[in-house]
């Protein structure tokens, strides 16, 4: 919508004047842009819809306006033309995929939110799911960490599920991706170039997503790439550079404190001045700064869209290169896509192909050196010559000292690993839409695709590396390390359905009907070895199908094109279990009131719908856990052999099973109400709902005696999650040179669980979750509170506010020791938001925009592991060696480490600005033969919160020192030809 | 034209397609790895791997060492190790040893050494559902092998249940009524039925005795339950009668002496072939399977066989001698070494090694000596070959000749009449004398005293996973007849009460069993 005014005009041209007026109430509207058809010359109306514009005989003049139908006029040998713009139905009947189809969005009965290539967060490279962090109502995506193509955790509407899968379906231009992941990479979805896709689709409640049946419980994310477009070659070049800084570091002391925090400690008592005197060094090493590092990175994209013989193509090719923040991190991406799509038999066969193909190298590094830094004693140096150890200092280079417990050094950590993978991915598919003669309305859509996902990697260090030392009887030995890894993914696809619309008079139908066949393979396997190749172990290694069979109907009547029904079934069978078969309804209809008779003069609503929508919808995503209702005998790997007489038996271990293991169902109750105000320059959504998921696959405590083992995968336990949605899309002001658009959308979800056992008891602590340590656990499922509910002991505080050490509140009453009685531990938070609200704007001013993307994110709790694991005085001088401590020691003076206090289950509830970006356009230079685009965008830009740890976005609510996020200053070239 | 044609093709294959992938459906497992219930013993060779599991169940945490693929879930890999948690729930509720990291276990190790246990612990949960899950794999075994007529199967069968048997001797021991399952009870959703101690008792002693005659002569392969173990067992079984019974004797006991049975068990052990090792320390070295004084081990190798077992911690987890410093040992314990401070089998880390005798911070790994019993070094010295690895070739000495030895002694001593005094007096001495070892002098009959057997049996036994169990026997773990430092949780250490001489009924257990009914006290 953005248009260029300009006001040069060419002398010889008369002035044209007039009034452009609102169809609807004859009023005149200000800030009409007029743009001389083939030029860049133009006109805005003003206040009272007054224009002026120079113009010649030959001259058409476009008159266009936001949320109206655009109007050309031939000037011939007028002086004053006056103009009458209508509401353009248009806009509000864009297309919106749904799945196996399109719908008009006027005809949407679902939960149903998109948002195309346009709005985006910018400067986004290595990531698909970075582009709409924010941008969506119910859509959280956190990332995993800052390095260089990490992955995400993406849930639409909180998580449907305890053990199984929380992850949405993602369908990429029609293929249902399997996004377990794959080796040699962070994150599968990294393996799609992001400037090569056109929309996102979010499919959120039941109605909507049970199209997709047993694989729709948490929501469907549709991608669309970029297609081919008829005509001249269009040749776009995108290029970004950028720099990515560390936004802060985590408070230690440094070597002056530290000494000085060490000799309090002597005075105390607490350290022997011998020891001291014996190991404390005189450096002052600010170990953050030693591994984090200003990294430069390159994104480039060449696209070419044309039609050769009418057969219109897209190919693009894009080159990433991007370094992480920490020493010897990087990411390289080379990716190719192909899409063509040829029509035959006189446009009754329609034929698209496309083909993406990727190579992601990684460079993992060893982020462990990130927590490695903050415990690192300050005093000593990064490097003290001893060839021993590469010349990096060690405490094992300190004569006498134990080498037991000790960090490591973390240059060496991060300097020494040689951490890298491979991933390749090659996907595709041919769609084949055929009209069937005869009979009008009808076609048939055949999809035969295939994902092909292979990886290879490996993790070395040399034998100089002190953090590959293993302890033996015999003392310290460095085995340094080389281990390998491959894996490989396969998915193949074939779907094949009908599809019949017809429109008689009053009614409407839109009927389809097929069904889908989709098979997966994984396998991946990895070896140990030290870093002469002598092996260590081998890890079990997986392997494993399933087969996904699917009949699946909709139908959408539509009556007076304001009355709407849709119903949707899908019969799925699934391989993983015994009876495969399960059936998953939905119906939906909407109202679009602003249609009816009583609406017609409510001049400033433009638009309002209601939706109620009811469907059940299916999970089997047990991941790995191929065969969870098989007897099943699992041989033991070679390090898990046993001795009888002298020889090693491989043993063979009956597996936990449940034969009639099955669905997990979802039920799904969605209320929304679409509006639009002001010719829809203000339009929104509100959505509520209520999401109740039976039958939980769950992996939960059995009665002892009744299976292989004391948890089993089965079918128990229930949950649910409630929440509202809103977002608002408005365009407070736009003149000529002046445009500003503002998004806002949020989010409310509250999630709880309701069963756990097949008998709840009360005294039943509830599923451990969220390892904090050696069979420790932080989080805790139980009936009635959300899942991954914090679960810690109550701390007491003194007079002075600090908390005392060791005393908690005796919450059950009981005559124990209070601090290890798990009935003394509650649940005080949990780590999802309670509420999430996306805001974002773009101001365009002449040839200027400016955009940001920021979120809110209130209620998240996050327990502070970084400091509960390392602030305690006694950690200074542990194990015969110094390490650093948080200096948030100071605020609890904690002699002992006090892992279960909920001290530190900490407010981490934010505000992020995680994108700003100014842009520039120049769309005629070189006689309108290029169009650029230069931008200057900051990622990450600032965060208001109290959280006191790094970065208060922890995905899981437990921070254990994640490589950290950077701030990326980009700078973008786009150029059109 | 063509485009149609191919297109009619096209549609009409589909159908046949689609008519021939509902198939799909039915999969088997295309992993080597993994191997389908069907089929899996028409393989030669599978049952004695199908018996090496029953073994491995033991020691052993999962199908991929040291860690990965669980047998058991809920607790970290390491503490669902039988021996690990068995050895935590026998030694530190004792004056034996302290552990360092309170934090452990959802922070609720520091109830075992400190004696406040709750029946919402981590371990003795991990150890109640270890002990279950596998009665359920060895009932599975033991089905699996019914009605086979070949002499190895059946031997192998009456292995799975003398294991069995094994299984539910800890369980009553430490938990006293026990569900119990057996081979008539497939896996399903079904409530176990809880036993009471006296029946679990009889069911343990009438297995035995049922399957003494098919299991393998002593020695016959090392590893194997055989009927040395069978016997050992059975003598433990009689030895702790009067506890496991209590408080009564039941009628059907009624005038028994157990001490008799005792003693003809250990008679059938001793004359079966084993003898002391020379020294001492060979019993808990790298190569301690060539000890001739084992009757049953659990073993461990660095390389094909390794886990964070109980012995792993003893050897890794030392404190003062190298190890990250978990476990160390109680000043009261030390004290059984004063009288005679040459008594070798007394390997402490002490003050030369930063140790303190006394525990004041009961989290401070440098306070109470450290114990270096157990190492991971050959009996002559040498480093093994899989030290490299960090994990460790020596197997636990379950059942040791020296055991059976002061257990005759002290069933002479406590009323057994078929013994005699002057042959437990010469077991008692041979201990003391072992032909390798410098000699810690002998004793007379007026030294035989059961306080002395107590004694003797820590300084011989100790960290072996004996100490809650003969305390128990001797009246001295509950009450006040004997305190050590840190018991029930003060320095100075108090009277714990009766009940805890057994574990609660995991909470966890409670709530996923209904029918379950909690011990007394809890």
């Amino acid at each position: 919508m953005l248009l260029f005014a300009s006001t040069s005009a060419l002398a010889q041209n008369r002035t044209i004047t007039g009034t452009v007026l609102d169809s609807s109430d004859g009023s005149p509207l200000p800030g009409v842009n007029i743009l001389i058809k083939g030029s860049s010359s133009g006109a805005v109306t003003d206040s009272n819809g007054k224009y002026s514009i120079s113009a010649s005989d030959n001259s058409i003049l476009v008159f266009s306006f936001v949320g109206y139908a655009s109007q050309e006029v031939e000037v011939g040998s007028r002086t004053v033309i006056d103009v009458t713009l209508q509401l353009d139905a248009t806009a509000l009947s864009e297309v919106v995929v749904i799945g196996y189809g399109s719908v008009e969005k006027r005809d949407v009965t679902g939960a149903v939110a998109d948002i195309s290539s346009e709005n985006f967060n910018k400067g986004v490279m290595s990531s698909p799911q970075d582009l709409i962090v924010g941008k969506l109502a119910g859509v959280n995506v956190i990332s995993n960490s800052g390095a260089p193509g990490a992955g995400s955790t993406i849930r639409i509407r909180g998580g449907s599920s305890l053990r199984a899968s929380n992850d949405p379906l993602i369908v990429i231009d029609g293929f249902p991706v399997d996004n377990g992941g794959i080796s040699g990479v962070d994150n599968i979805l990294a393996t799609i170039n992001p400037n090569d896709i056109e929309t996102f689709t979010v499919l959120k409640d039941a109605s909507s997503t049970a199209i997709y049946g047993s694989r729709a419980s948490n929501g469907v994310i549709l991608i669309t790439t970029k297609k081919g477009q008829a005509g001249k070659p269009k040749i776009n070049f995108n290029t970004t550079f950028s720099v990515s800084t560390p936004v802060n570091y985590f408070d230690v002391f440094d070597g002056n404190e530290y000494r000085a925090l060490v000799n309090d400690l002597v005075a105390d008592g607490k350290i022997n001045q011998a020891d001291v005197d014996a190991k404390l060094g005189t450096e002052n090493t600010d170990w953050q700064k030693e591994i984090l590092r200003t990294a430069l990175s390159t994104d480039n994209n060449l696209s070419v869209t044309g039609s050769v013989k009418n057969i219109p193509y897209r190919v693009s090719y894009g080159f990433t290169d991007q370094q992480g923040i920490l020493t010897n991190t990087d990411i390289m991406r080379n990716s190719l896509n192909v899409s063509v799509s040829p029509t035959f038999l006189n446009d009754q066969l329609k034929v698209t192909v496309n083909a993406k193909g990727s190579n992601v190298r990684s460079n993992f590094g060893e982020a462990g050196a990130v927590g490695a830094a903050i415990s690192y004693d300050p005093t000593k140096p990064v490097r003290d010559g001893n060839e021993l150890y590469g010349g990096y200092f060690s405490w094992l280079s300190v004569p006498g000292v134990p080498a037991n417990n000790i960090t490591f050094n973390p240059v060496a950590m991060a300097e020494l690993t040689d951490n890298r993978g491979t991933a390749n991915r090659l996907m595709g598919n041919i769609e084949l839409e055929y009209k069937i003669p005869m009979i009008s309305g009808l076609k048939a859509i055949l999809n035969v695709g295939m994902d092909y996902q292979s990886s290879e990697g490996h993790n070395n260090a040399p034998t100089t590396a002190d953090f590959t030392r293993v302890v033996t009887d015999a003392g310290t030995i460095l085995n340094g390390r080389a281990n390998t890894y491959s894996a490989n993914n396969k998915s193949r696809l074939l779907d094949f359905y009908l599809n019949y619309n017809k429109n008689l008079g009053d009614h409407k139908f839109d009927v389809t009907g097929g069904y889908s066949w989709q098979y997966f393979y994984r396998q991946s396997e990895s070896v140990n070895r030290r870093a002469d190749e002598s092996i260590i172990d081998v890890p079990a290694p997986l392997l494993g199908e399933y087969y996904l069979l699917s009949f699946f109907g909709r139908a959408q009547y539509s009556f007076l094109d304001k009355y709407i029904i849709t119903a949707t079934a899908r019969y799925d069978g699934s391989s993983r279990f015994n009876d495969p078969w399960g059936l998953f309804p939905a119906v939906s209809a909407a109202w679009r009131i602003k249609d009816e008779a009583f609406l017609a003069n409510a001049n400033k609503l433009t638009e309002l719908k209601l939706r109620v929508g009811y469907g059940e919808t299916g999970q089997q995503d047990l991941e790995s856990n191929f065969y969870p209702g098989q007897a099943i005998y699992r041989t033991s790997t070679a390090t898990a052999q046993y001795q009888l007489g002298n020889t090693f038996y491989p043993t063979l271990r009956p597996d936990a099973y449940v034969p009639g293991i099955k669905w997990e169902t979802t039920t799904t109750v969605n209320v929304g109400l679409d509006f639009g105000f002001f010719n829809n320059r203000l339009t929104g959504t509100v959505d509520v709902y209520n999401r109740k998921t039976y039958d939980l696959l769950n992996y939960i405590q059995v009665a002892s005696g009744t299976n292989f083992s004391n948890f089993v995968t089965t079918n128990v336990g229930d949950l649910e999650n409630k929440g509202i949605e809103i977002s608002l899309n408005a365009i407070p002001i736009t003149t000529g040179d002046f445009t500003w658009n503002l998004g806002m959308n949020f989010t409310h979800n509250v999630n709880k669980i309701t069963k756990l056992l097949l008998v709840d008891d009360p005294s039943y602590t509830g599923v451990p979750a969220g390892s904090v340590g050696v069979g420790q656990f932080i989080q805790n499922q139980q009936v009635g509170f959300p899942s991954n509910s914090f679960w810690v002991l109550q701390q007491v505080y003194g007079a002075d506010g600090m908390p005392i050490e060791g005393l908690y509140v005796n919450r059950s009453g009981e005559s124990s020791v209070v601090s290890s009685n798990n009935n003394n531990k509650y649940r005080p938070e949990h780590p999802i938001a309670d509420y999430l609200i996306g805001l974002n704007s773009r101001f365009n001013y002449k040839k200027f925009d400016f955009s940001f993307s920021s979120r809110l994110s209130l209620g998240n709790y996050v327990y502070n592991n970084a400091v509960a694991g390392r602030a305690f005085l006694n950690n200074v001088y542990a194990n015969s060696f110094f390490s650093n401590v948080p200096t948030a020691v100071l605020e609890t003076g904690f002699n002992s480490q006090q892992q279960l206090s909920d001290f530190y289950v900490q407010d981490a509830s934010f505000f992020k600005m995680d994108n700003m970006s100014l842009g520039y356009s120049a769309d005629n230079l070189f006689s309108n033969k290029l169009k650029a685009r230069f931008s200057l965008t900051v990622q990450n830009a600032f965060v208001v919160t109290k959280y006191e740890g790094i970065d208060p976005e922890v995905n899981g609510g437990i921070d254990n020192t994640v490589y950290p996020r950077p701030r990326v200053f980009l700078l973008g070239i786009s150029l059109d030809f | 034209m063509n485009i149609k044609k191919i297109l009619q093709l096209t549609f009409a294959s589909l159908m046949l397609v689609m008519a021939s992938c509902i198939g799909d459906l039915d999969i088997i497992p295309i992993d080597s790895n993994l191997v389908t219930g069907k089929t899996v013993y028409n393989s030669p060779g599978a049952y004695k791997q199908g018996l090496a599991k029953l073994y491995a169940l033991f020691i052993l945490t999962g199908q991929q060492g040291p860690a990965g693929q669980p047998d058991v879930s809920g607790v970290d890999e390491g503490f669902s190790c039988f021996t690990r948690s068995m050895w935590n729930l026998e030694e530190l509720t004792t004056d034996e040893a302290i552990w360092s990291y309170p934090n452990d276990a959802e922070g609720t190790i520091s109830n075992l050494y400190f004696n406040s246990w709750l029946a919402s612990d981590g371990i003795p949960t991990a150890l109640f559902g270890r002990l279950m899950a596998s009665m359920v794999i060895i009932n599975e075994f033991i089905r699996a092998t019914e009605g086979q007529s070949d002499p190895e199967l059946v031997r192998f069968q009456a292995e799975a249940r003398f294991l069995r048997a094994l299984g539910y001797y800890y369980g009553m021991n430490l938990y006293g009524n026990m569900p119990v399952v057996t081979e008539a009870d497939l896996p399903g959703a079904f409530l176990p039925t809880q036993r009471t101690r006296t029946e679990i008792f009889q069911y343990v002693e009438e297995e035995l005795l049922a399957i003494y005659p098919t299991l393998g002569e002593p020695r016959f392969e090392y590893g194997r339950a055989d009927k040395g173990a069978a016997s050992m067992l059975l003598a433990k079984l009689y030895l702790n009668a009067e506890v496991f019974l209590a408080p009564s004797i039941p009628p059907q006991y009624a005038g028994r002496n157990f001490y008799n049975d005792v003693i003809t068990e250990l008679t059938k052990v001793i004359e079966g072939g084993y003898s002391l090792a020379p020294k001492y320390l060979n019993n808990f070295v790298a190569d301690n399977h060539t000890s001739p004084e084992m009757i049953f081990t659990f073993n461990n190798d660095g390389a094909n066989s390794q886990a964070y077992d109980g012995v792993w911690v003893m050897i890794r987890g030392n404190s003062g001698n190298g190890g990250w410093g978990g476990l160390r040992t109680r000043s009261a314990f030390v004290s059984l070494f004063d009288s005679n401070p040459t008594d070798y089998r007394g390997i402490f880390a002490k003050e030369d090694k930063g140790q303190d005798r006394d525990i004041t911070e009961p989290n401070n790994s440098t306070h109470g000596y450290g114990v270096f019993k157990f190492r991971n070094v050959t009996s002559t010295g040498a480093t093994p070959v899989n030290d490299a690895t960090g994990f460790v070739d020596t197997d636990f000495p379950l059942f040791r000749l020296a055991d059976a030895y002061l257990m005759y002694a002290e069933a002479v001593l406590r009323g057994g009449t078929t013994g005699s005094t002057s042959t437990a007096v010469s077991y008692v001495n041979a201990l003391r004398n072992r032909s390798g070892d410098t000699a810690i002098g002998d004793i007379t009959i007026s030294d035989l005293t059961l306080d002395f057997i107590l004694d003797e049996r820590g300084r011989e036994l100790y960290w072996e996973g004996h100490r809650r169990t003969d305390l128990i026997r001797f009246g001295k773990f509950t009450g006040s007849a004997y305190i050590w430092d840190w018991k029930g949780g003060v320095p100075e250490g108090r009277s714990i009460p009766e009940h805890m001489k057994i574990f609660p009924i995991p909470a966890a257990d409670l709530a996923t069993n209904p029918t379950l009914v909690q011990n007394p006290g809890y």
